[in-house]
């Protein structure tokens, strides 16, 4: 089976790091940092996003999971790493060339307050990027701007309001409508419904994913909200301090978690059913995600984890294929034996290079 | 004293409107509970249903103007809080009653030493000294379970993360054992591995220390696991009203049925299609005629958009505010015995 064919993005040990400086003999003098600070909020993720699917990346606040759908686009610049796309290497892409790319990929912001420009009118907002690339084929602007309106779900006269006449729930909409104005191939959605009340999360995740299905769309759908990707996901990658920890087919990661993180991640979501919440025996992590300055050595999660061991401080875990098409990166874990035995104090493998096997590119 | 038959807090038919230059909004409109000793209450609703104004009033925090608490009672502990004079509120306020708010980054002040901030509390309310209200304040630092908390009561809150400094607002308000603690939203602004520790804490105290909570959130799952009786509000109206384990079970109003619906959950997954309310938010200051529900409501019928619905009794605790709550009711109980949730059910829940 030849994978690649299927893949639209491939992301190859892309990393976002942002030097805070200190370290120097001029911050000893000064009294600044001794060392030298570097936040790695992305650190070598390797990630093939396929044609036609929808990827939920997950995880804490900090854990470098907006930076990485940026990154993806070039709205923050990778400082290493490839992102493979239709056959070129977009981090690497000269910025008229990537401008050409916005056509095929494209973005949905969390705030709708703050993603659209108050001081234009919904009609300017999305026949902008139409305009911009001069899409309108010698048509009727204004009559395309109608339409995509009407595609999100928005009355057609509307074009000439301003965004603050519309509820939270329509302007996400209309950063939708802005999106798909350009017809693109792949969005990144970062926390599309997180700002947005309960009964309208509903109706915007419905809206994506009849899009998606009418368009061929492929998306990233960024969200801390794990009952969402649940839904919305073909496939789950959950990302700590900078790196994905764990990626499979979303309802085995629910259901048969690997990640010691992920477990406790899901477990700590609660249910809407008191029955089970009664029930249910949860796995509390203790502390907060540690400062993305200066990580913890080694598996950046072994301060919090009740399986840690000598070895997890030392080495840095590699992502790898456990059980079919499931990958996990913990030393405690490997394709023989899953699931972690608390007696036994070694470490079992997981300890390889960057790259699954299986998702190297030929 | 007014007399409270066990309860600690009274609240009867409370309405406090704002004036707006919409005109009249009605941000609660006639609320009607109580808590009982070691009660939990859940308030859950949408942004604007008026479920903070409703925790405001209690605290007699509404601006005055343009807000007013035009009617109703609230009887805390068989005292009046709307008769008393502002003196007597603060004495209680804080002491007595005490509150954590959604955002923990603006309800602390960046320029105070948490120890000051903690100090504050029970000099004023306790007659603490310095150094008892410094010892007490290290004392509940680690009740919250801040790590060190002798080094980190010096610290300034943005040396906390976000997580910590809810802590800090929990030990803040339950310096002073508090018979009533208000928590609004207090984990919605957290990570949900954090989330699940705040909740943890939370419950714990209050088993430990017997206090009396009103917990007020959007988010179903989390009232679910932490509350004994659920208050749903939609436009500044009690829409309906039941314990927990009945309310999930068996709603009998469109607008919790809908809600239950669209929150995706593993277990009641058919198809691809979630379940969505149709149409917008309520404009609480131009509400249409009728059912404020009834312009999205799939079960409106003529009379809905006609008058106002009555607030029916389905049974002793149970009320639903709809023309049609005891139909709604049926419904649920039937679809209930269809779907009969089993114990093996319950353990094979994708997230059990």
């Amino acid at each position: 089976m030849n994978e690649n064919g299927n893949t639209l993005i491939s992301l190859r040990n892309l990393q976002v790091h942002y030097d805070l400086g200190g370290g120097t003999l001029v911050d000893r003098i000064t009294g600044g940092s001794r060392v030298r600070r570097v936040v790695k909020a992305v650190d070598g993720v390797n990630l093939d996003i396929k044609r036609g699917e929808t990827l939920g990346l997950v995880g804490e606040s900090g854990c470098g999971k907006s930076t990485l759908g940026k990154a993806i686009l070039r709205l923050t610049e990778p400082t290493g790493g490839q992102v493979f796309y239709g056959g070129k290497d977009l981090a690497h892409a000269s910025s008229g060339e990537m401008r050409e790319q916005r056509k095929n990929l494209q973005m949905i912001f969390q705030d709708p307050y703050a993603s659209l420009n108050p001081r234009m009118t919904v009609g300017q907002i999305i026949a902008e990027p139409i305009r911009t690339f001069n899409l309108s084929n010698g048509g009727n602007v204004e009559a395309k701007v109608q339409d995509l309106m009407e595609t999100v779900g928005l009355n057609r006269r509307f074009t000439k309001r301003y965004p603050h006449e519309f509820s939270g729930g329509q302007r996400q909409r209309i950063g939708i409508a802005r999106a798909l104005a350009v017809d693109p191939e792949f969005i990144v959605a970062d926390e599309p419904i997180s700002a947005l009340d309960v009964s309208i999360q509903a109706q915007i995740m419905n809206l994506m994913e009849r899009l998606q299905r009418e368009k061929n769309l492929t998306y990233l759908f960024i969200s801390h909200d794990l009952r969402a990707i649940r839904h919305v996901a073909d496939r789950v990658a959950v990302m700590y301090l900078g790196k994905i920890v764990e990626l499979g087919d979303a309802k085995t990661v629910y259901a048969e978690p690997l990640m010691p993180y992920t477990k406790a991640l899901i477990s700590a979501v609660p249910i809407p059913d008191p029955e089970i919440e009664a029930k249910r025996e949860r796995i509390t992590l203790k502390g907060d995600v540690p400062s993305p300055i200066n990580p913890p050595s080694g598996c950046h999660f072994n301060t919090r984890c009740r399986y840690a061991i000598e070895d997890c401080r030392r080495i840095d875990p590699a992502l790898v294929e456990i059980k079919p098409k499931h990958y996990a990166a913990c030393i405690r874990i490997s394709p023989e034996r899953p699931h972690i035995d608390e007696n036994d104090a070694a470490g079992l493998g997981a300890i390889g290079e960057g790259i699954p096997e299986t998702e190297k590119r030929s | 004293m007014i007399e409270t038959n066990g309860h600690i807090l009274t609240v009867n038919d409370l309405r406090t409107y704002f004036q707006t230059e919409d005109g009249v909004v009605k941000a609660v409109d006639g609320i009607t509970f109580t808590l009982a000793k070691g009660e939990t209450l859940g308030i859950v609703g949408e942004s604007g249903s008026g479920k903070s104004v409703t925790n405001l009033s209690i605290m007699r925090l509404i601006p005055e103007p343009p807000g007013k608490i035009v009617s109703g009672d609230i009887i805390f502990d068989g005292i009046d809080v709307r008769k008393l004079s502002i003196d007597d509120v603060r004495s209680i306020r804080g002491k007595r009653i005490a509150m954590i708010f959604q955002d923990p980054m603006t309800s602390l002040n960046p320029f105070l030493k948490i120890s000051t901030q903690l100090m504050e509390v029970t000099e004023l309310h306790l007659g603490h000294t310095k150094a008892q209200a410094h010892r007490h304040a290290v004392k509940m630092l680690e009740t919250v379970g801040i790590p060190d908390a002798a080094n980190r009561v010096n610290s300034y809150p943005h040396e906390f993360s976000g997580g910590m400094r809810q802590r800090v607002m929990i030990a803040m308000a339950l310096s002073c054992d508090p018979e009533l603690l208000i928590a609004d939203e207090p984990t919605t602004a957290l990570d949900v591995t954090i989330q699940a520790q705040i909740l943890e804490l939370i419950k714990d105290l209050k088993a430990r220390m017997g206090t009396s909570v009103i917990l007020i959130t959007h988010d179903l799952g989390v009232v679910a696991g932490m509350t004994d009786k659920i208050i749903v509000m939609y436009a500044g109206k009690v829409f309906e009203q039941a314990p927990t384990r009945e309310l999930f079970a068996t709603p009998a109003n469109p607008y919790t049925k809908g809600l239950l619906k669209s929150v995706p959950d593993p277990a009641h997954e058919e198809g691809t299609e979630l379940y969505q309310i149709p149409g917008l938010p309520p404009d609480v200051a131009h509400l249409p005629p009728g059912c404020p529900f009834s312009p999205r409501c799939e079960r409106a019928e003529d009379v809905c958009h006609r008058e106002f619905p009555p607030f029916v009794q389905i049974n002793e605790n149970h009320w639903s505010l709809c023309h049609f709550a005891k139909e709604v009711y049926a419904e649920s109980v039937r679809e209930r015995a269809a779907a009969n949730l089993s114990e093996t059910q319950i353990e094979s829940h994708p997230l059990a």
